[in-house]
Parts: C-alpha cells; structure tokens; sequence
C-alpha cells in the first residue's frame, strides 16, 4: 500500500517505522529537513521535504495513487485541511490527529464534513488504556476485544499465587472458569503454551476471557480484588482530562496535581469534579501533604518521562497500590519493567497499534475485518481480532480438522452474547469474533492461519 | 563498526561478480576459445571466496553510515582484485599490476587500457573487460541491493556511498524497488542501443561490447582504433547520442517514464549539461574546421563525438586530439573536469557540483553588494542547505587535492608535464584517454608500476567519489571503539 504521511514528529516516525516494516510504501512530508533526516537514515521510506498543505506538494508525492494519508503535523487544524486536501486530489483513505478536548465531543460531525476515515486522538487512547488499568488493579496492562466482551490482561506470577508450577490443564480444570493463558513471557523468550505446559513464578501471563470471568479466576488463585476509589493523577495535560472524564464515568475520585497556575484554573473549568493541586508532582513534600499513602492508585503523565519515572518510584514507596506511568520512549522499558512500576504505558505504541489495526484492515479489503489489533510482550507477539464472514474458507469446520501454522492460538471466539474460549470441537461460524494470538507473525486475514495447499 | 556485516556483504558481492562471469565463460565456450578453464577456475576461486565470508553470522544486521562507506570502499576493491584473475590466468596480461589495472579500469568505467594491442586478446577476455564496464557503470552494490530479498532500511547508507552526485536520493520509498527501477532503466537503453547498432551492420558481439563501453561510459573497445575502427556516420551517430544519454540524471527518465516531462525540461542540471555540450561543439568546430578538417560535416562529426565521449567520461575516440589545436584540447581537458550529471553511470566532479560552485561564486559576489543580504542557493527553485553547500566545496577542494599529490606522484615517471598531467585527469575523472603518451591512440603500458598503482586508485577514487576510498586510509576509522 502507499502511505503518505505528513509531519515527522514522534507519531509521524514511529508510524512511519512501523508501516514502512510491514512492506508498505511510505512516504514523508515535513518542513523540517533536521527530522526527515533521521528518517531518511534510518527508515525505508522516501522523505519530501515541503509544507503538506501545498497540492505542489501533495501531487510530487504521487496522493494521486496514495491508499492512504495520514496527517499527524502539531496542529488539529492543519491536519484537517491536509485531509481535505488530499481527499479532493485522490487519496482513497485519510486519518487526522485531531486531539484538542475541545473538538472531541464534535468529532463525529467533523469526521462527516471533512470526508474522514478516521480520527486518531492519541491522550485519549492513552487515558482509556489507563482508564482501563485502574478498572482492573491486579492487571499490568489491559487490552479489550469485541467491544469489551472479551478482555486480554497481563500479569505477573508471584510466588503467593496458587497456580505456580501447576500445567495448564490442572490450571483450568482447578479454576473452572472459561479464561485462557495465551501466551507467557519468560526470561524474555516468549511462549504460545499448550496444556502441559507448567506455569513458574515470576513468569509474566497473558489470561483471555470475559472480563467477569478474568476477575473470577484472579480470585481463585488468591489475588484479592479490591476497587480503586481514588486517583492521584500528576500532570495535568490532556491526558489528565481524558482520563478524569474516564474515572468520572467510573465513580473514581480524581486528584490532579500541575505545577502550572494557569492550567491548573483552566482544568477547575472543564474538570468541575476534580480536585486540582498546584504544585510540583516530584516534590515529597507536596505528596506527602496530599495523602499519597492513601491513594488507590498513583498516575503520572507528565510530558517528561524521567520525571514520570520518578514520580511512579516514589509512590510505589509510599505503598501504592496500583502505579501507573507513561513513557514515551520505548527504547527505555527493559530498563523500567525491572523497577517495580505496575504498569507502563507508551503512548506511542498504542497510537501505532490502532493504525496498524486500520491499514490490516485496507490491505484485506476482500477478507475479514480487523476489529482489534494489539501487539504485546516487545512487539513480538500480536494478539488480533477478525470477523469470519463469508470469505473464511474454513467455516463451520471443527477446529481439530483445521491445520493451523505453528505459533498461532485460537483464543476466543465471540458469537452474539456467547463467549467460547474454544476446544477442538468447536467450529468457526460466519459473524463470529475470532481472537488470536501469534508469535512473530503479521496477520492481514483470518484465512492466513490456515497452512497453505491443505 | 560492524566487520562481520562488512564482510558478509563483500562475500555477497564477490558470488554476484563469480556469477556475472558466467556470460564471459559462454563466450568462450561459443569461440572455442582455450581460455574457458581460466574462467571457470576464477569462478571457482571467486565463488568459494564469497561463499566463505557469506557463512559469517551477523548477530547485529544494523549498518551505519561509516559501516556503508567500508562495505563500498572494501567491496570495490575486491571486486576489482578478483577481476583481475581471469586476465592473470588466462595469461593475457601476465604483469599483476596490469591486471588490477585493467580490471579497475573497468569497474569503475574508466576505460583507460595498458593493453598496447586489445585485437590480439581473446573475445572471451575482451568480453569480461567490457562486461566489468557495464556492472560497475550503476554499481555492484546497487545491483546486490535489487536482487537480495532481505534488505533492511540501513542499506540506504550503501546506496549513498555509491551513488554518484552530492545528494543521491530514492526514486521511490522502498530502497529495493529504487535499485531496480535504476536497473531496468540501465538494461532497457542497452538493449535499444545493442538493436540500433546491430542495425548498423555490428556484429552481435561488437555491438554488445560497444554497448556496455557506452552504458556505463566506459570506454572498453574490442578494436584498436576504438570505435573510429568502424568508419560508419550511423555507428558514431548512435554511440555519441547514447553516451550523451547516459551521462543524464538516470531519475530524470523515470520521471519521463511518470509523464512527468515538463520538470524534466525544467531541470537545472539537465540545462546546464546541455549547453555545456552545445557549446563546447560549437567552440570546437570553429576552431578545427579548415585547420584539422577540410569540410563543416566532417568538423560537426568529429567534434560531437570526442566532446560527447569526454564529457560523459567515456572515453571512445574516433579522432586523435592529440593533434587538435591547443584551445580545442583545453576544451576537452575542462570537460574531463566537469562531467557528466549526477545519478548517472558517468563519472567527474558532476555538472550539478559546478552549477553550486558557480551560484556559491556569485553569491559571495553579491555579499559584497549587500552585506546583509539573506540569501539562499536554490536549485530547481529548492533551496539547497548549507550543509550540501559546505560539502560540495570541501569535496571540490578533495579532488583537487588528490589530483595534485597524483600527479606529483606520476611525475616521477619522467614523462612530459602533458602526459602526467591528463593521465591523472583522464583516471580520476574516469575518462580512459587522456593526451600526450596516453592520447586515445596512445595507452598506459610504458608508465612504471608506482604510477599504475596510483592510477588504479585513483580510478576507484573517482568512481566512489573519494571519501569511500579516503576513510579507509584514516586509522581512527579502523578502531573498534573510536571517540
């Protein structure tokens, strides 16, 4: 596919990195030559250098033939009219960060005007991603399917669990409920488990099923659920808000702390449920007087990832219980999963799943829809949704029958309110939700798990 | 630096040049020629050298711009040695030093020859001389990049420190696609000229040498008198306008090829390479007709060849300019100097540095005028950054530099100043004839073995654009861990 994407900032790379690998054909345009630099170094793509508002511009870059465009500049504005643009000189698909909370509740109305595909808001991914964390403390990270019917929870094994050094099979049959291990990560090599396999501590597991279901088998194998009702969130920028309104909708008392006066009054405004604190979030004293020893979970997405770091240590210190920290830079987690912060969240690879997850989807425009696209322990795994339909040569067949390419696991299929997390009985029908989970490969269709000439 | 990924590219290299003998060993197959032992035998010696250095396991495939410059700078060097074996073997040229000479000379499509008779040599061996021409004329790299199916984003950092011109660039996003695109440009206007001069009355065989010696701007003949052996207007017609096509920017016809006509038109380089031709003709046939040659015709004919032929640095002659007036000589030196546009397979300073040389001239003119000033060097209405600037001067300066210590060194032959001089000229810019003992009718087999040496490097200089071949000579390039 051809990919034109305008703005070389930290999205405009990261997506370029990840696209240009999947054998696309990527293009960049920036007006800055300093970062198409880096990109024409490192990455397979072609740089332009140029405004991408220029139909000059635009029309050098071939958005006559281009699949896709993807407009990710600093501005919301500007990344609308690029769109609009490059949809009246051809471009088959757009996508536009548009992220300014005051466009947010207009974005259906501006997605129909402006002829968009889709909408990116990263800080609101991001926020619903920790939103979704707090939802489930025991989790490290949360990833949902179907609609939220299904959900996809890390965790790590401690030695006080009851399920260390028990095989899978004992595991399911001990804890009956329909929940599935679909991957471990041990030591840093990664495993797509069968029924034998036996669960050691400090492994960290991948548990598949119904949200209800999870929490279920949490409390069977000892972990004591218990739900967050506060929140200290440090850094009031536009995550913050996303996330506030998130833990409003959930009945989550917020605490926002800023160390800048003016944001601090304009948040009062849009956050009327909130507490807002001016002061430094890395000051002990601050937190200290604002009871973080009692928080139910400690939050922080400042802009600056050390501070973050920092912030997340401290509170882990104060005992906790459920921290959660962005970074941003990706290069920085084998350094970070070994500090004790429970979760990390890195905006920059949520906001490249979601893309990947909509360009699968053009790739296999004849095929099966991709509904959810996540890419777990390093990128070497990807776990990914598909809707069979009637392009799915394999329906209605028992997957025993089925030869399915080494690496990959069915994990769960969805039909209408009926969850299955499936056995070699079970068949796949038309309309069904089918989770999988695959170990280095790069699926576009349901029909690629089939090995070829069988 | 990253020696394994070197080595294991140069091993990758070493098997694309055995296989690209395999046309050569036909040849001698088809002529009955005794020399297809001492192809398959370097073949074999090639081969299993490649294939030896490709068991190198890489853990780190990450190339960086300095791993690039030594994958270059190293792989032309070795392909240009293993080369020299079929020469060595079959016994055609006994001396060492000839060989790599010769086997330089082609690679970097410099077409400068010590072979004093080229029609006593078998075909088979005068096909491998041309046909090293013609792989080294894009460049072996680019090539191992089009037809490798693993080639990850860092390769970009090879392509670089091939390509000729200040800032070569990708055709298309994807590097692999950009290598073949350059390829089949190449094998297409080959293959039309092979057809035109096969409809000149060539001989197959002639007509695909003549055809390589021109693609690549070479120069390799397979007959003594170069291409005036001939003594066809048809013949000459074709090779002078498909030298001159080749010496454009080959992103230039894959633009045509994009309907995109009206920038190529617009092309500053492309102008300039142009006019430059023009008037060197003109200049030049005012000066010979009726000195040199009695009728116009004759003058246009003789003139268009030889300023079309060093221009592009190929190097075919169908007359002696040894024994052209002074001011057409100068003519055809300053051409040398100049060369052909950037992207293409010819060699030279290149014609997009001289126009930067130029506009930088006339800006620090301009500077005095008005010496607060804000200006920009703008090439096709772009400005050019300083950056590119900088490094256009400080690489002009360079080729001067290693031009004088060149020649510094040659001259210790005891050769007149004229034979010293543009046999330097002649190798460093890639051209093969240059004036005095080696005239296009004269060649380089009386210099001693010290100047030969030079000139063979100075042939890879030229054709890699100094800094590949220059960083290895630099020992902070060479640590392990360098500050």
């Amino acid at each position: 596919m051809k990919i034109i994407i305008i703005g070389d900032g930290k999205l405009g790379y990261n997506l370029a990195e990840n696209l240009s690998k999947e054998n696309n054909d990527v293009i960049i345009i920036d007006k800055n030559q300093e970062a198409l630099k880096k990109a024409g170094e490192y990455l397979d793509v072609m740089c332009i250098k140029g405004n991408g508002l220029s139909t000059q511009i635009l029309l050098e870059a071939g958005i006559k033939e281009a699949d896709l465009l993807i407009a990710a500049t600093a501005s919301d504005e500007m990344n609308m009219v690029c769109c609009l643009t490059a949809k009246k000189l051809g471009a088959t698909h757009t996508i536009a960060r548009i992220r300014d909370p005051e466009y947010a509740n207009e974005l259906d109305q501006l997605k129909a005007d402006l002829d968009l595909d889709m909408v990116i808001n990263p800080e609101q991914a991001v926020a619903g991603e920790i939103a979704r964390v707090i939802e489930f403390p025991p989790a490290l990270n949360v990833e949902i399917f179907a609609k939220g019917r299904v959900v996809m929870m890390e965790m790590k094994v401690t030695p006080d669990m009851s399920i260390v050094d028990m095989s899978l099979n004992n595991i399911s049959k001990m804890s009956d409920s329909g929940i599935l291990i679909g991957g471990v990560l041990r030591d840093d090599t990664v495993i797509i488990p069968n029924g034998d396999f036996v669960i050691k501590e400090d492994d960290t597991i991948y548990v598949v099923g119904q949200p209800s279901k999870v929490v279920q088998f949490y409390r069977c194998i000892g972990i004591h659920v218990q739900k967050i009702k506060s929140v200290m969130v440090m850094g009031g920028g536009r995550i913050a808000y996303y996330l506030a309104k998130y833990l409003d909708e959930m009945e989550i008392k917020v605490k926002i702390i800023d160390i800048d006066r003016e944001r601090c009054v304009e948040l009062t405004e849009l956050l009327p449920k909130a507490l807002i604190i001016c002061g430094d979030g890395t000051d002990e004293s601050v937190l200290h007087s604002e009871n973080l020893a009692n928080m139910g979970a400690f939050v922080s997405v400042t802009g600056k990832d050390e501070e973050n770091i920092i912030a997340a240590l401290l509170a882990k210190q104060y005992g906790v219980q459920k921290v959660v920290a962005k970074i941003n830079r990706i290069d920085y987690s084998l350094a970070i999963n070994n500090m004790g912060i429970d979760s990390v969240i890195s905006p920059k690879l949520i906001t490249a799943n979601y893309i990947l997850k909509y360009v699968r989807g053009l790739q296999n425009a004849m095929g099966n829809p991709v509904d959810a696209l996540y890419r777990i322990m390093d990128n070497r795994v990807e776990a990914i949704e598909f809707t069979a339909n009637e392009h799915t040569k394999f329906l209605d067949t028992p997957l025993r029958d089925l030869k399915i390419i080494k690496g990959i696991l069915i994990a769960a299929i969805v039909r209408k309110n009926e969850i299955i997390i499936p056995h070699g009985n079970d068949v796949i029908k038309a309309d069904d939700n089918v989770i999988l989970i695959a170990k280095d490969k790069k699926l576009t269709d349901l029909n690629d798990i089939i090995e070829l000439g069988v | 630096m990253n020696y394994r990924m070197i080595f294991k590219s140069i091993g990758t290299v070493l098997c694309i040049e055995a296989a690209c003998m395999l046309p050569s060993l036909l040849v001698a197959f088809i002529y009955r020629e005794a020399d297809t032992l001492s192809f398959a035998v370097s073949m074999f010696i090639t081969a299993v050298t490649g294939f030896l250095l490709l068991r190198i396991k890489t853990p780190i495939s990450r190339i960086y711009t300095r791993d690039g410059f030594a994958i270059v700078a190293l792989g032309w060097l070795h392909v240009s040695a293993f080369g020299a074996l079929p020469f060595l073997l079959s016994g055609s040229i006994p001396s060492v030093i000839d060989a790599f000479f010769e086997s330089a000379s082609g690679f970097s499509t410099t077409g400068a020859s010590i072979l004093r008779n080229v029609e006593a040599l078998p075909k088979s061996i005068l096909f491998w001389r041309s046909f090293t021409h013609w792989m080294g004329g894009i460049g072996v790299l680019i090539l191992m990049i089009a037809i490798l199916p693993s080639v990850n984003a860092s390769t970009i950092n090879i392509m670089k420190a091939e390509s000729p011109g200040p800032a070569p660039g990708k055709l298309v996003p994807k590097i692999r696609q950009t290598a073949e695109i350059l390829y089949i440009i190449y094998i297409v206007l080959t293959a039309i000229q092979v057809v035109l001069l096969l409809a000149g009355g060539m001989t197959i065989y002639d007509a695909l040498i003549h055809a390589f010696g021109t693609a690549s701007t070479g120069g390799f003949s397979s007959r003594n008198a170069s291409v005036a052996a001939y003594s066809s207007v048809y013949t000459e017609t074709v090779i002078t306008v498909f030298m001159f096509l080749f010496g454009v920017n080959f992103t230039l016809y894959y633009m045509v090829f994009k309907r995109n006509i009206k920038s190529v038109l617009r092309d500053e380089e492309l102008r300039f390479y142009f006019g430059v031709v023009i008037t060197a003709i003109v200049l030049i046939v005012l000066n010979i007709n009726g000195t040199v040659y009695q009728s116009i015709g004759e003058s246009i004919r003789y003139a268009a060849f030889q300023v079309s032929s060093i221009i592009t640095t190929t190097g075919y002659a169908t007359a002696d300019f040894n024994i052209w007036p002074a001011f057409s000589q100068v003519i055809l030196v300053l051409l040398m100097f100049i060369g052909a546009c950037a992207g293409s397979t010819g060699g030279g300073l290149k014609c997009i540095r001289v126009i930067l040389l130029f506009k930088i001239i006339k800006r620090e003119i301009a500077k005095l005028n008005h010496p607060k000033a804000v200006q920009t060097v703008k090439i096709n209405g772009r400005i050019v950054d300083e950056e590119t600037l900088s490094g256009v001067m400080a690489f002009f300066f360079f080729w001067i530099l290693i031009f004088a210590v060149s020649v510094l060194i040659v001259s210790l032959d005891g050769k007149d100043l004229i034979t010293s001089t543009t046999a330097v000229t002649a190798t460093l810019n890639n051209i093969g004839p240059g004036l005095g003992l080696v005239g296009p009718v004269g060649n380089y087999a009386d210099l001693s073995v010290l100047s030969k040496a030079v000139l063979s490097v100075c042939m890879i200089v030229g054709r890699l654009e100094i800094y590949p071949i220059m960083l290895l000579c630099f020992s902070s390039f060479w640590k392990r861990s360098s500050i």
